[in-house]
């Protein structure tokens, strides 16, 4: 079984025509948890997470892996804000990551209506994706990631465009793959979801790690000033 | 759905194959093809000969040219001085003549030019010039088209100094007759196409007979020598049957409404 | 009026007993342009991929390029092409002027430019659809153009209909390679033109007419194909 963890990342840093976006961060991941990063609009991070994740480019720093880097891109997976559905069926969706990775129409096949069947997307396996609803969309990417047992799941804002009951649902799946070994790395806007899925937490102001921390003392007794307000609700630049 | 392609594609291969004859390539004249003789000659020359001829039917010009391209096996023309000079070139192993038909004036039935009863043809054109009526030429480079630039020559005109009335088409003698139709104008043309000329309108045939008007068709092989390519002995397979008793009756025999068209006129073969 | 009228019933005449030589041209008319699509297919579709996601500093250039080439007059491709094929050009030894393959090479030529235009932008539509999904699922260029020309499968359709009535109707450039050479290199479309020529025009109505049957029951062909693959799917 290939080991990721424990990762470092070592002062990354992300530039975009000569404005720095994120970084310099230093960081470390061990294998366990679900680690909750938050912060105001523009701190960066969404482009943390592609960073870490591989699909934005280090302008400066490098991340280091218990294995190497492809391997460990190989155990990932991400899931978007706005769903990305391929335009064909909700089983083929699922089918999609195994047939590329060379796995069987037949056990490909079988592992997609299983998952279906835990996302509760049973009786729209045969429906086009791109017109199930918003929610039924993000389980499905949800469903799509997890097809391939990553050791690693990224996910950008998941709930930011659902309602009450799909957050619900999402978060559940969310725990269950927690609770099967998945390492999670998820960033929220939702004061609420970072409380009952965070392990521990990231807090991003202006491109830099302002906050680092288990998230019950985050929450409890946060030590900067800008934490402090952002977790009272206030704007935070 | 995969493979319907490939069996679709196959088929298609294959029904482009070959039949088991033998092929040749000639360029012909327009005004032979659309005498209607090749239909009644190319599948006599199929059954005696196992020999499937191919027609490219476009202007002597072009027939010259492809004939020293290489791209044909012969060709069939009307154009003594053009053919002469494929021959000295070294393009053309020889040339026999077959058979002749004749020109013929066509106009608006009204004959606005009084060219009918003309003395003769030189003299229906000059009727034309003065007249200023609309002539339409075939302006392509061919047989029929130098015939008449030499008629004109012959009658003192010079075509280049002629005003709107005269056009050229620059097509071959089907298109030049719808021209003549449409407008309606005058126009020359070889009695064959215009027997078989399904869009006369107005038109009528108004002035024929000058012995000026006969024009002569030669058969001119290929040159094996500058294109070793060409399929020369089955060129002279074909010569050999349109100089023969068989061609001759068939050509001699060829009417478009109780007229003879051709005359056949080949030398002996010994 | 009275032309269209007995072009009409000539068709219609000409279709129902079969009349052996419509028979024999419009199958060569089928033949030479449904060769000519599936060539200019596999040319085109694959080329439209590969511009689509492979990032080229000439990407602009070449996207331009195609764009222009639609523009070009078929006849004179046509007159290229001849002049290339003669056995005085430099593909002489082939011998393959005034032969359907010569057709089908000068149609390909004109058509694969259509065809990569169109299916290019709809492939390029889908790649900003599926880019961050697939860069994160870390796959090939292979996988990548195989998985972008599966899903815009109906845009490509489309594109290759656009390159079949292109080709169906042309006229000029395998008349001129072609030579129009009755049993070996006559189609609809030059049959037209000569009998038009020969003031035959009721004939060439009919042929028209024949011509025009066939390039709508192809389409729905192919449209009911690309359905009944699958139902009720995207």
């Amino acid at each position: 079984m290939t080991q990721l963890f424990p990762m470092q990342a070592k002062a990354i840093e992300s530039r975009r025509r000569g404005q720095r976006l994120v970084g310099p961060i230093d960081l470390t991941l061990d294998g366990q948890g679900a680690t909750v990063v938050m912060g105001p609009n523009g701190a960066g991070k969404t482009t943390l997470l592609q960073l870490l994740h591989g699909t934005a480019r280090l302008s400066a720093g490098e991340i280091e892996w218990a294995c190497s880097t492809e391997e460990a891109r190989h155990h990932q997976a991400f899931v978007f804000q706005r769903p990305v559905m391929l335009r064909r069926t909700v089983l083929e969706n699922l089918i999609y990551p195994l047939r590329l990775r060379g796995v069987s129409k037949a056990h490909a096949r079988k592992e997609a209506e299983e998952w279906a069947n835990r996302v509760g997307l049973e009786p729209l396996l045969g429906r086009a994706a791109p017109v199930l609803s918003g929610g039924e969309q993000q389980k499905l990417a949800l469903a799509r990631a997890l097809i391939c047992k990553p050791r690693l799941l990224f996910l950008d804002e998941p709930c930011a465009a659902l309602d009450g009951r799909a957050t619900r649902e999402i978060e559940a799946i969310l725990q269950s793959a927690k609770s099967t070994g998945t390492r999670l790395i998820l960033s929220t806007h939702d004061l609420g979801q970072a409380r009952r899925l965070a392990d521990d937490v990231l807090f991003l102001l202006g491109g830099r790690l302002h906050e680092a921390g288990p998230a019950n003392v985050f929450f409890n007794q946060p030590e900067t000033a800008e934490a402090q307000a952002f977790l009272r609700g206030d704007i935070v630049e | 759905m995969k493979h319907w392609m490939i069996g679709a594609i196959s088929a298609l291969a294959m029904s482009s194959a070959a039949q088991a004859a033998d092929v040749m390539k000639m360029a012909v004249t327009t005004s032979f093809n659309n005498s209607g003789l090749a239909d009644v000659l190319l599948p006599e020359i199929a059954a005696d000969l196992d020999l499937d001829v191919q027609l490219l039917v476009v202007g002597t010009g072009q027939a010259i040219k492809l004939g020293e391209a290489g791209d044909v096996d012969a060709i069939l023309v009307h154009s003594r001085k053009a053919e002469e000079a494929f021959v000295e070139g070294g393009f053309g192993s020889h040339r026999t003549e077959i058979m002749y038909n004749d020109f013929v004036f066509i106009g608006p039935k009204d004959d606005p030019a009084g060219i009918e009863g003309s003395e003769a043809a030189t003299a229906a054109l000059g009727a034309i010039a003065e007249a200023e009526t609309a002539f339409v030429s075939r302006g392509d480079d061919s047989g029929t088209h130098k015939k008449e630039l030499s008629l004109w020559a012959e009658a003192g005109l010079d075509p280049a100094a002629f005003g709107d009335w005269y056009n050229a088409v620059g097509a071959g003698m089907g298109a030049a007759l719808n021209t003549a139709s449409g407008m309606p104008a005058y126009v020359m043309s070889d009695r064959a196409s215009w027997l078989n000329f399904g869009n006369k309108g107005d038109l009528a045939l108004l002035y024929a007979g000058d012995p000026v008007l006969f024009n002569q068709y030669a058969y001119l092989p290929v040159n094996p020598e500058m294109h070793g390519h060409v399929k020369n002995e089955l060129a002279l397979k074909l010569e050999d049957w349109l100089t023969s008793d068989r061609a001759k009756t068939l050509i001699n025999d060829y009417k478009i409404n109780g007229e003879t068209l051709f005359v056949f006129n080949a030398a002996e073969t010994e | 009026m009275v032309d269209i009228w007995s072009g009409m019933t000539q068709a219609f005449w000409l279709v129902f007993t079969f009349d052996a030589e419509l028979v024999e041209i419009a199958g060569r008319s089928l033949r030479v342009t449904l060769s000519a699509l599936a060539v200019a297919c596999l040319i085109a579709l694959p080329l439209a991929a590969l511009v689509a996601v492979k990032r080229f500093r000439a990407r602009r250039l070449v996207i331009a390029i195609l764009n222009a080439l639609m523009g070009l007059p078929p006849v004179v491709v046509g007159l290229i092409v001849y002049v290339v094929l003669s056995r005085s050009g430099p593909l002489g030894v082939f011998g393959l002027l005034f032969t359907p393959p010569a057709m089908i090479i000068a149609q390909v030529i004109i058509i694969v430019p259509l065809i990569a235009s169109i299916a290019h932008q709809s492939i390029r539509e889908l790649w900003q659809e599926y880019h961050d999904l697939l860069i994160s699922m870390n796959v090939t260029q292979g996988q990548k153009i195989r998985t972008l020309l599966w899903d815009s499968r109906r845009a490509l359709l489309t594109a290759a209909l656009a390159g079949f009535g292109r080709a169906i109707g042309e006229v000029g450039a395998i008349m001129i390679v072609g030579g129009n050479i009755d049993h070996a290199t006559r189609v609809l479309t030059t049959a037209i033109a000569l009998e038009t020529g020969k003031g035959e025009f009721a004939l060439a109505l009919a042929l028209g007419f024949v011509l025009i049957g066939l390039a709508v029951a192809v389409n729905l062909a192919i449209h009911w194909l690309g359905r009944t693959e699958r139902e009720g799917r995207w």
